[in-house]
């Protein structure tokens, strides 16, 4: 069962510079369903895969809003991801009391960093089993971070987290370049053929898919179903495209064929990802 | 009020009689205060005076006491009453401002922020029983947005286009009303300023002829060094008080 | 020095107005902007109507500091209940929640004097009113304030609601149209204006109906 004998608390090194609790804990951002998240200069949108655990359940909310000025899309464990939106929101409610106005999205991003690193350098404490995809918009601007279980922040353009991420982010990589001067609408567009390419040939509909959207002048809001299929229908995602779908499966292969194997390897530590 | 007169604790306002102790320091009435800060609006931002006495009851203590001063990048405090007082509050400023600029991030605290902010404490204090003895003056000017506001020692605040605290609401703001326009120039503003102040001068007791003026604008905070106005006391009735009242002796 | 600030208190009036009437469809709330202390005015222009949610106007007057703490209040427990259910609170649910907070504070009072206007959830105009403790009660008009004694009985006189004590229990409601009411609104403004040094300055009217919010003011006289 264990993989080596310093995985059995998260406080022990192994003797590679490794905390492999850590690691396990984000790869259980790996196990859930993706979510990605791409921004304009004015406006930043998430959208994320709904997977029913159970063919007689619903599928879990995966997008929370914040404030109106910022949201979440998690991956991962989903009762991890609901405690730290609510710490979030208590976070936005405070500051908005003290100071009547937006908590900037960078400062909230830290504090939860801190929030999870604390986890990983307690001996009685587990780290959160949640990667978060954070959608902002404060006075610099319009922003996207992803929050790790390791406590480590980073700050992207466009990203994918979860099962057959890779897929996304080979389609984001390749055109994230045009997304800073992107419109709105085409930027969900992006989003939603983002999360097709993790599919893996299954057709998009909007009752497996949820997008939201903050901007200028565009609190944050989760599209509703009906508006998420107009739109798929609008821009025919369907299954034409074939040729950049099939290249984004071939890396994703890689990538979790990569991805099972790197944990017990020894080598750098793979936090910064 | 004077200082024999000063009770040791107050009985009157304590919440309950077991927490009345002699422990808690509290501001019961002022030690060394300042008179009115008159602020207003102009075309490029906010204008505001402030005279530099400090008074100890009805002495004139200090001379030089600054009552204006820049809060970050696009704020001006002003503040009457307790001098100390405001010398703590600018002391939390500072931290709060310091922690502001430590996320070197883009994001800063504008005058409405930092008026909230200064509502909060007042109000927590009050909240305490423990009040900071001052009215406080809070304008500036972000992102092309002029704000002006201010806040009681119990956490009343409102904004206006010109405030006043003191003497100078009941002296300075009839004036104001009737002479200031929101695109008045600096010169102009200057001048009606210095009218407000004169006839504070005049009829406040506790005014002294030495006063700061300052401005804010989208470029940042300027505070002049202080100086006097032009008065006239040559009246006739000054020179002799009694003409027209003669009495027995 | 004379004893110029011998006894600290907590409190302050800052003075103020606030009427509120329900109508079979609509309902008003009304309140001046004036705020003053002692007998200085200390702005011209200060709203006292917080809209608390889609459907509930709160108009309160008594201490600045504490009706802005507990709006704030207030503003922050409706968004945590937007975030766990999905939608705006009902009037009389935040009727329950205005009584709920003013009465936590009972042994250090808000010293706020509250008028809720609203709709119900059957789209009838509401009005709830208070005391500084949270004792309320659902009625089809109310004048709370500075200039309450002289609106109250203005009201009692003009809009005849049936007793209270009739059963089976009458609606409370009054049978003017909302353009009526609105008239009957600034009416009272400008009498107790007339009276009440610490009303005047400028009216807000808020109207609520099936339609959304609307607002108007009116100018009171200044002196």
């Amino acid at each position: 069962m264990f993989r080596n004998q310093y995985d059995t608390d998260v406080t022990t090194w192994s003797p590679a510079g490794r905390l492999f609790q850590v690691e396990y804990a984000m790869e259980a951002v790996k196990q859930g369903s993706a979510a990605i998240g791409l921004r304009s200069r004015t406006h930043v949108v998430l959208a994320c895969v709904n997977k029913a655990n159970n063919e007689l359940s619903s599928h879990q909310k995966k997008i929370f809003k914040v404030d109106d000025h910022i949201g979440v899309a998690i991956a991962g464990l989903t009762a991890d991801g609901r405690v730290l939106s609510r710490y979030m929101r208590s976070e936005c409610v405070n500051h908005a009391f003290t100071y009547e106005s937006p908590l900037p999205v960078g400062r909230l991003v830290v504090q939860l960093a801190d929030k999870a690193q604390v986890c990983t350098q307690r001996s009685w404490k587990r780290p959160y089993g949640v990667g978060l995809l954070v959608a902002g918009l404060d006075e610099s601007g319009a922003h996207l971070y992803y929050n790790c279980p390791s406590g480590n922040y980073f700050e992207y353009q466009a990203f994918a987290i979860g099962s057959r991420s890779q897929a996304a982010k080979t389609y984001l990589e390749r055109r994230f370049e045009n997304f800073m001067d992107s419109s709105r609408d085409d930027l969900v567009k992006d989003a939603l053929i983002a999360i097709r390419e993790t599919l893996q040939g299954e057709t998009l509909k909007s009752n497996i898919c949820t997008v939201a959207v903050v901007g200028v002048g565009e609190p944050f809001h989760i599209l509703d179903q009906k508006t998420v299929q107009q739109l798929i229908d609008a821009f025919e995602i369907v299954g034409e495209e074939e040729p950049p779908a099939a290249e984004a499966e071939d890396t994703a292969d890689q990538e979790t064929a990569a991805g099972e194997g790197a944990p017990a390897e020894e080598g750098a530590a793979p936090m910064d990802i | 009020m004077s200082l024999s007169k000063m009770p040791l604790v107050d009985a009157n306002h304590a919440p309950d009689a077991s927490s009345c102790t002699l422990d808690s320091q509290r501001t019961l009435y002022p030690y060394v205060t300042g008179t009115s800060v008159v602020a207003f609006k102009y075309k490029d931002g906010i204008l505001m005076a402030a005279d530099m006495g400090g008074s100890y009851g009805s002495t004139l203590r200090y001379k030089t006491v600054e009552r204006v001063k820049p809060i970050g990048k696009h704020s001006l405090l002003g503040a009457s009453g307790e001098i100390s007082d405001f010398q703590e509050i600018l002391r939390y400023l500072d931290e709060l401002i310091l922690y502001d600029n430590m996320w070197d991030d883009g994001n800063s605290l504008g005058p409405k922020e930092v008026h909230n902010y200064l509502t909060r404490v007042m109000y927590n204090r009050r909240n305490k029983f423990n009040p900071l003895w001052n009215s406080l003056v809070l304008g500036g000017v972000k992102n092309g947005q002029k704000y002006l506001g201010m806040v009681s020692m119990i956490g009343v605040n409102f904004e206006d286009n010109h405030v006043a605290t003191g003497f100078g609401n009941h002296l300075a703001r009839p004036i104001l009303r009737d002479e200031w326009n929101e695109n008045m120039s600096f010169e102009d503003g200057v001048k009606l300023l210095e009218k407000c102040m004169r006839v504070l001068l005049y009829r406040d007791r506790s005014a002294v002829n030495k006063l700061q003026i300052a401005k804010i604008t989208e470029e940042g905070a300027t505070i002049y060094p202080p100086y006097s106005l032009k008065t006239f006391w040559g009246l006739e009735a000054y020179k002799n008080p009694t003409a027209g009242a003669e009495g027995s002796w | 020095m004379s004893k110029q600030q011998a006894n600290w208190s907590p409190y302050d009036n800052n003075g103020g107005s606030c009427v509120a009437i329900a109508g079979r469809d609509y309902c008003v709330i009304a309140a001046d902007t004036r705020m003053s202390t002692g007998y200085s005015i200390l702005t011209r222009d200060y709203s006292k109507i917080s809209k608390l949610a889609d459907k509930a106007v709160l108009a309160s007057s008594g201490f600045q500091a504490d009706i802005k703490a507990l709006q704030k209040h207030l503003a922050a427990r409706h968004l945590i209940y937007q975030h766990q259910h999905n939608k705006q609170m009902s009037c009389p649910a935040m009727a329950q929640l205005l009584s709920n907070t003013l009465y936590y504070k009972r042994f250090f009072p808000y010293y706020a004097f509250n008028v809720l206007g609203g709709l119900d959830n059957e789209g009838k105009g509401c009005v709830f009113t208070y005391d500084a403790v949270g004792s309320y009660e659902r009625v089809g008009y109310s004048a709370q304030g500075s200039g309450s004694t002289l609106i109250m009985p203005f009201l009692d006189n003009q809009l005849k609601t049936p007793s209270p004590l009739l059963l089976p229990a009458q609606d409370a409601v009054t049978p003017l149209s909302e353009l009526e009411a609105v008239d009957l609104v600034k009416t009272v403004f400008v009498s107790a204006t007339e009276r009440d040094i610490y009303t005047g300055d400028k009216v807000e009217i808020v109207i609520l109906n099936a339609e959304g919010l609307r607002r108007e003011f009116m100018d009171l006289r200044k002196d």
